[in-house]
């Protein structure tokens, strides 16, 4: 689950990590009382889980609080598009308003799972403000890593951090707090990423996290039901949450050939093999090892529910969810939502051919393919 | 001859809820020695013929067994490896999707120092055909055989041995170790395994988007492997930032996409299957 950023700076700060003094506001007469309380030059920040919110026009600096307002009525209600977002944007409904700072220094910090560690690791760069994937494909040696053992990461490390960025004087001590804080955030949150990104030096002498961003372990939330009440589901694909309520796993793709299939692994080499038939998958969807004529039949019901699916391609390898059970369902599925496109269907494994009888016996028109290729020429050809 | 599992392998099945119970059964009926259970609070009672403990140290004590297997739901399923590890169990397969990553940071470090292996989490086990079944893959389609199975994910792992059954070819052994983004056995161990097993003549390997567990396989097979090998990686078609249902499936920074992996595979001498209908006959050829 992704936090926003003023959710994520409310979390660092009960860590002491330092934040700079802002708000959030709605509208842009809140936005103007806020930027008029924090003495006029503010900066207003569109609040999406998107990165890349500056260079799509979502981060403006304001001299004054006519300024903010008038900021912030373009930027609320707008679409923002950046690169994360994909082309269609993200509508802003909140703005986050701040204090402009004395930056003297950018610095970008993060923890993150390093998978071939199995722990997490801290990286810092002096180049803050830049993408870390940038970084680490231009310039490598410029990450500094520290991994994190299991008894957290340790003032040692901070410092050797701190040190290797060229952290001198007043800053020094504050920095490595800050460093040592975001730690004890990420563990003690479940998350899966903390970034501030850029941590910044200021002209006096503070060290603040001026922007940050949080991601939280989703199969962790069940210990934090302070933080599942963060969630926003307005930033959510609509479908997905759908799906989720149903026990299914569905990601919207951009062709027309809609799939099903059970387990995750078949599901990603499905929408492999309908490319490689010449098509293009609507979707990711994996109905999991236990679907019950219910799941199968809101999974239909999703699928369907893009315009763009011209066919529907089922591919079930049943093990412990046995391919009669499957077949009834899909009946029954077929009957009560009048698919309208073409469906074909791969079964195979536990019961399949009382599975094939029962399709068969419906008197329904389904594609019965061989195997997943036969399956994957069908639904592509299907597709039109 | 297999990898991990045989005929001499003593289960204890953890968690016997229903996910738990049935699949004990099932793997009961297969031909697997199931001797305990291990279920707090149901310690004295018998389940499928076998005793069941409140821990696992007296399930240990009273039954021996030489192998685990963990249906505990995610929340305590971390817990219930710890509790195997600690019992000295040599091989510990967990099942259990969902377990949060900072409770498999610690099992991993706990591993580091244990002689135990764990298999998983989120994976449908370990089967020797013929002999042990220790998971939830679908018994029948399995034939005795000389080909090694070893994969992330566990449908696209029944596809492979589906397809190898149906073209007569049997297995010697087939894993799956697993989606999530951190297991207890690798690519590597496993292959490492199949290397020195003598009655696995060929591998089967499929991997996913996501990490980087291919490309080290690879770079191991290059210098190390002598068997034929023949792979496939799922994802190619999944859109970067996107989890694609298993917690490890996922391409971020521009890594763990589907096209280094199969890159690194071709140049590995690893035979790369066209497409996921192809896995068999693609190492059929090589053998």
């Amino acid at each position: 689950m992704k936090l926003h950023e003023y959710q994520a700076k409310d979390l660092l700060r009960a860590y002491g990590v330092p934040t700079p003094r802002g708000t959030v506001a709605t509208t842009p007469g809140q936005a103007r009382e806020a930027a008029a309380r924090l003495g006029g030059k503010v900066v207003v920040k569109a609040q999406i889980h998107a990165g890349g919110r500056g260079k799509g026009g979502g981060v403006k600096l304001a001299g004054d609080a006519d300024e903010a307002e008038a900021h912030a009525a373009r930027i609320l209600g707008m679409c923002l598009v950046t690169h994360q977002t994909g082309p269609e944007g993200r509508l802003v409904r909140r703005v986050l308003v701040e204090e402009q700072l004395p930056i003297e220094r950018e610095i970008y910090l993060g923890v993150t799972l390093d998978r071939a560690l199995a722990r997490p690791v801290f990286m810092a760069s002096a180049q803050g403000g830049m993408e870390i994937e940038e970084v680490a494909a231009e310039n490598p040696e410029a990450i500094l890593r520290e991994p994190v053992g299991w008894a957290g990461l340790q003032p040692f490390q901070a410092r050797r951090l701190a040190f290797g960025l060229g952290i001198r004087g007043d800053a020094l001590k504050a920095s490595v707090q800050a460093i040592l804080a975001v730690a004890r955030a990420y563990e003690e949150n479940d998350a899966s990423l903390v970034e501030v990104n850029p941590f910044v030096l200021t002209s006096d002498g503070r060290a603040v996290a001026l922007d940050a961003k949080t991601d939280i372990d989703d199969s962790a939330m069940f210990r934090h039901p302070d933080l599942a009440e963060l969630r926003d589901l307005d930033e959510e694909e609509p479908l997905e949450t759908d799906a989720i309520n149903h026990g299914l796993n569905y990601i919207k793709l951009d062709g027309n050939v809609g799939c099903m299939v059970n387990g995750a692994g078949l599901a990603m080499a499905t929408m492999d093999i309908i490319q490689y038939a010449g098509g293009m998958p609507a979707n990711f969807l994996d109905v999991g090892g236990g679907a019950d004529s219910d799941q199968i039949k809101n999974g239909f019901r999703i699928i369907l529910s893009d315009s763009n699916v011209k066919a529907i391609l089922i591919n079930i390898f049943g093990g412990i969810l046995k391919v009669d059970v499957l077949a009834e369902g899909i009946v029954a599925a077929a009957r009560e939502l009048a698919i309208g496109v073409p469906l074909v269907l791969r079964l195979e494994g536990t019961n399949v051919e009382k599975g094939r009888q029962i399709l068969a016996a419906s008197g329904l028109d389904f594609i019965v393919a061989a195997d997943m290729k036969d399956a994957a020429r069908h639904a592509v050809a299907r597709a039109v | 001859m297999s990898i991990l599992v045989n005929e001499d392998t003593r289960v204890v099945v953890q968690g016997l809820g229903r996910a738990g119970l049935f699949h004990a059964e099932q793997c009961i009926r297969f031909g697997t020695d199931i001797v305990a259970g291990v279920h707090p609070g149901r310690g004295g009672q018998t389940a499928l013929g076998f005793p069941i403990f409140d821990s696992l140290r007296e399930a240990a004590a009273h039954a021996r067994p030489n192998a685990s297997v963990i249906f505990v739901p995610a929340a305590g399923a971390g817990d219930a490896i710890l509790e195997a590890v600690e019992s000295e169990v040599p091989l510990i397969v967990c099942i259990t999707e969902g377990i949060p990553v900072r409770d498999m940071v610690r099992v991993a470090a706990a591993m580091r120092c244990s002689g135990s292996r764990l298999v998983g989490p989120n994976c449908p086990g370990v089967i020797t055909p013929g002999k042990c079944k220790l998971g939830i893959m679908p018994g029948q389609i399995h034939e005795p055989g000389r080909v090694g199975v070893v994969s992330r994910s566990g449908t696209l792992t029944y596809e492979a041995v589906g397809q190898l059954s149906a073209l007569g070819i049997g297995q010697s052994t087939c894993i799956g170790i697993g989606g999530d983004p951190i297991i207890g056995t690798s690519f590597i161990d496993v292959l490492e395994m199949f290397n020195l097993d003598p009655g696995t003549d060929g591998v089967i390997m499929i991997g996913e988007i996501g990490g980087s567990a291919e490309e080290e396989a690879a770079e191991f097979v290059k210098g190390q492997f002598n068997k034929p090998i023949a792979g496939f990686i799922a994802g190619a078609t999944a859109p970067p930032g996107r989890r694609m249902g298993h917690a490890g499936a996922i391409i971020s920074g521009g890594k763990g996409t589907a096209s280094e992996k199969q890159a690194a595979m071709k140049a590995a001498g690893i035979a790369v299957a066209p497409t996921p209908a192809e896995l068999a006959t693609t190492l059929a050829q090589l053998l």
